[in-house]
């Protein structure tokens, strides 16, 4: 299985290509792509040198160009499908119809691969992305249970890319808008969720709040440590209850079910995190190079290292992991 | 001679006994409703009306002279549900709304209708699914009237334009399902609780605000979207077809009021004043006027 690993800047790019990535993905800096965060992704120049490095070293490179362009802003999707084009990136990740009606109509033979924002989570719509556009991969929303990933790959005309490690989206991909609602801005429409300018601490009698577009998300005691309120992992109340009503402050973690993906003929696993530092992405590569390399050697025998579960749980939100919807209990 | 837009009755997004349902959808013959969708959306184990009941009840309704829509699943996961997707798409009788794209593609080459689970947020997407057979859209809950604008007045002149201006907004679908854990219950061992639950589980911050509402996988507003207030823009406009979606309470005086106040706007400022006394968690509009959506701004 191919090892596909974030780069938000081009330090990131080198920690994923120094410490054993396969491919990496990337955006420009706007709102083209869905890590469209302050101070982050490529310009022009750093990306030419970014794929020259990557490149140079066997990497491949893949550029997110997977927001949904509305009318005003379309020139912006099509100068950086224009661009892209002439970069000699490998392929494109693209969620919007549009984008890619206009991809494959002026460079067919620029790859193109169905971004999890394009929310396809069985294999007909996944055949209407290949029928139409010529997609060669698609990135699976995280929604499916393992059993239901298996099934999807017996039938699915394309190579499957599931996420692996990072940031767990409890909601289906590309179909979300709760964060446009309370802050205006969503993945869809801006490439960012939750977005750093809505977010509020309060330090209050009650504790300390953290708000999202003037929505209380949480309120910590003493004690307690405030992670960051991504909006469908607050603790909200519902009846009588007070509590984690959608998720937990949790990351997606599926290094102990890798045998299986790979038996199951996944052709590549997605690590999340294109805002972290260079050095997350240097840790987690490498801890997952090290999983990919073992599974390899002796496929029968694979059990994730109890040092690699350790280290990739203390970088973790809220410093725990889940397997999230492959694991049919958590749904 | 004046044309008014159509008013649309959209699918019910709770789960509701087969005798609360038939009732609805007795009353709704009865409405100034002139389209109805009907069917499941949000989730496959609801299943005290099936395909083939919903299949009759969509005849029986035509024959009150409602144009019928049959609404499809928008998160679709396990085969079954597309084994029933493919039993709606090849119904031979009714229009479809697909809601997922793997219903566009089952309904290609064959006249269709993308619901809110499509996103069409382009004039390259618009025109791309209008090629295949596409013959009325509806506008994404979080865009704004300006891309509404933009995209209508330069839509394929075969395509209907459609609006949500009414009810809960969908914001998002699961994998889980957030009525189950609020039972300390697995999906797959739900026991039914939405039927508890009419008008869904109503979410609140810390403080008390309202903030979502729980309807099993999908997560919507615990505001109404109202848009009434803007009826005069969305006649200017031209737009074809709006959108009330239903709640168990007060869905035909919702669509008697805004039948009304499309037919006499001088009476608009009063019933939005009626409509709020109808949502007293509260309204919200402001994803049609390119802010938040939970706001609620005087046009």
């Amino acid at each position: 299985m191919e090892l596909v690993c974030p780069a938000g800047n081009l330090p990131s790019l080198k920690a994923a290509v120094d410490n054993g990535a396969n491919a990496v993905y990337l955006g420009f800096r706007d709102d083209t792509n869905a890590r469209h965060f302050a101070g982050l992704n490529f310009d022009l120049a750093k990306m030419q040198q970014g794929i020259r490095y990557a490149h140079e070293h066997q990497v491949k490179v893949f550029l997110a160009i997977n927001t949904y362009p509305q009318p005003q802003g379309w020139p912006r999707w099509q100068a950086a499908v224009d661009q892209a084009a002439n970069l000699e990136v490998d392929a494109l990740i693209i969620a919007d119809v549009g984008v890619l009606d206009y991809a494959t109509e002026h460079y067919p033979d620029l790859p193109r691969h169905l971004s999890v924002q394009g929310s396809a989570t069985n294999y007909q719509a996944i055949h209407f992305y290949y029928q139409h556009f010529g997609i060669r991969r698609v990135v699976l929303p995280r929604v499916l249970s393992l059993s239901q990933v298996k099934h999807l790959i017996l039938h699915s005309p394309v190579a499957i890319e599931v996420f692996g490690f990072g940031s767990l989206c409890v909601m289906v991909e590309g179909r979300c808008l709760l964060s446009s609602y309370v802050t205006g801005d969503s993945p869809n429409t801006f490439g960012a969720c939750s977005p750093a300018k809505a977010v509020e601490w309060r330090e209050t009698p009650h504790g300390l709040e953290t708000r999202l577009g003037g929505v209380l998300i949480d309120r910590r005691g003493a004690g307690e440590t405030a992670g960051y309120p991504t909006l469908c992992k607050g603790r909200f109340q519902v009846g009588s209850h007070t509590y984690y009503a959608m998720e937990e402050p949790t990351s997606l973690n599926t290094l102990e079910i890798l045998p299986q993906l790979q038996a199951a003929g996944i052709t590549a696993i997605k690590i999340e995190g294109r805002q972290r530092s260079p050095a997350y992405v240097a840790q987690v590569t490498r801890i997952w190079r090290a999983a990919l390399d073992a599974l390899q050697t002796n496929p029968t025998a694979f059990r994730p290292a109890a040092a690699w579960l350790a280290e990739l749980e203390q970088i973790s939100e809220g410093t725990q992991t889940t397997l999230g919807a492959y694991h049919r209990p958590w749904q | 001679m004046h044309t008014y837009p159509k008013l649309a009755v959209g699918p019910v997004l709770y789960y509701w006994s087969r005798e609360t349902l038939l009732a609805f959808y007795e009353e709704m013959a009865d409405s100034p409703a002139d389209i109805i969708y009907l069917g499941e959306t949000v989730c496959a184990k609801r299943k005290l009306l099936r395909t083939a009941d919903w299949l009759v009840l969509a005849k029986e309704l035509a024959s009150t002279g409602k144009e019928i829509v049959l609404s499809s699943l928008a998160l679709l996961e396990a085969d079954s549900e597309l084994q029933t997707l493919r039993r709606l798409c090849e119904n031979g009788d009714f229009l479809v709304e697909a809601n997922d794209m793997a219903a566009v593609d089952l309904l290609s080459g064959q006249p269709f209708i993308a619901g809110l689970g499509i996103n069409i947020y382009n004039h390259r997407t618009l025109n791309y699914l209008a090629k295949l057979g596409l013959r009325r859209w509806i506008l994404p809950v979080e865009l704004s009237r300006e891309t509404l604008a933009s995209l209508h007045t330069q839509r394929p002149t075969e395509v209907e334009t459609e609006v949500l201006v009414y009810g809960r907004l969908p914001l998002a679908y699961s994998a889980r399902c957030f009525t189950a854990r609020a039972h300390n219950l697995p999906k797959d061992d739900c026991q039914y609780r939405c039927l508890d639950y009419p008008d869904g589980l109503t979410l609140f911050s810390q403080d008390q605000q309202p903030f979502l509402t729980l309807n099993g996988i999908q997560t919507q507003s615990a505001y109404y979207y109202n848009l009434l207030s803007v009826i005069p823009e969305l006649t200017r406009l031209s737009i074809d077809v709006l959108r009330i979606s239903p709640d168990s309470r007060h869905t035909k005086l919702v669509i008697e009021t805004f039948y009304q106040s499309l037919r006499n706007h001088t009476k608009i400022e009063v019933e939005i004043k009626n409509l709020q006394r109808l949502s007293p968690l509260g309204s919200c509009n402001g994803y049609w006027f390119g802010q938040t959506g939970m706001t609620f701004l005087k046009s």
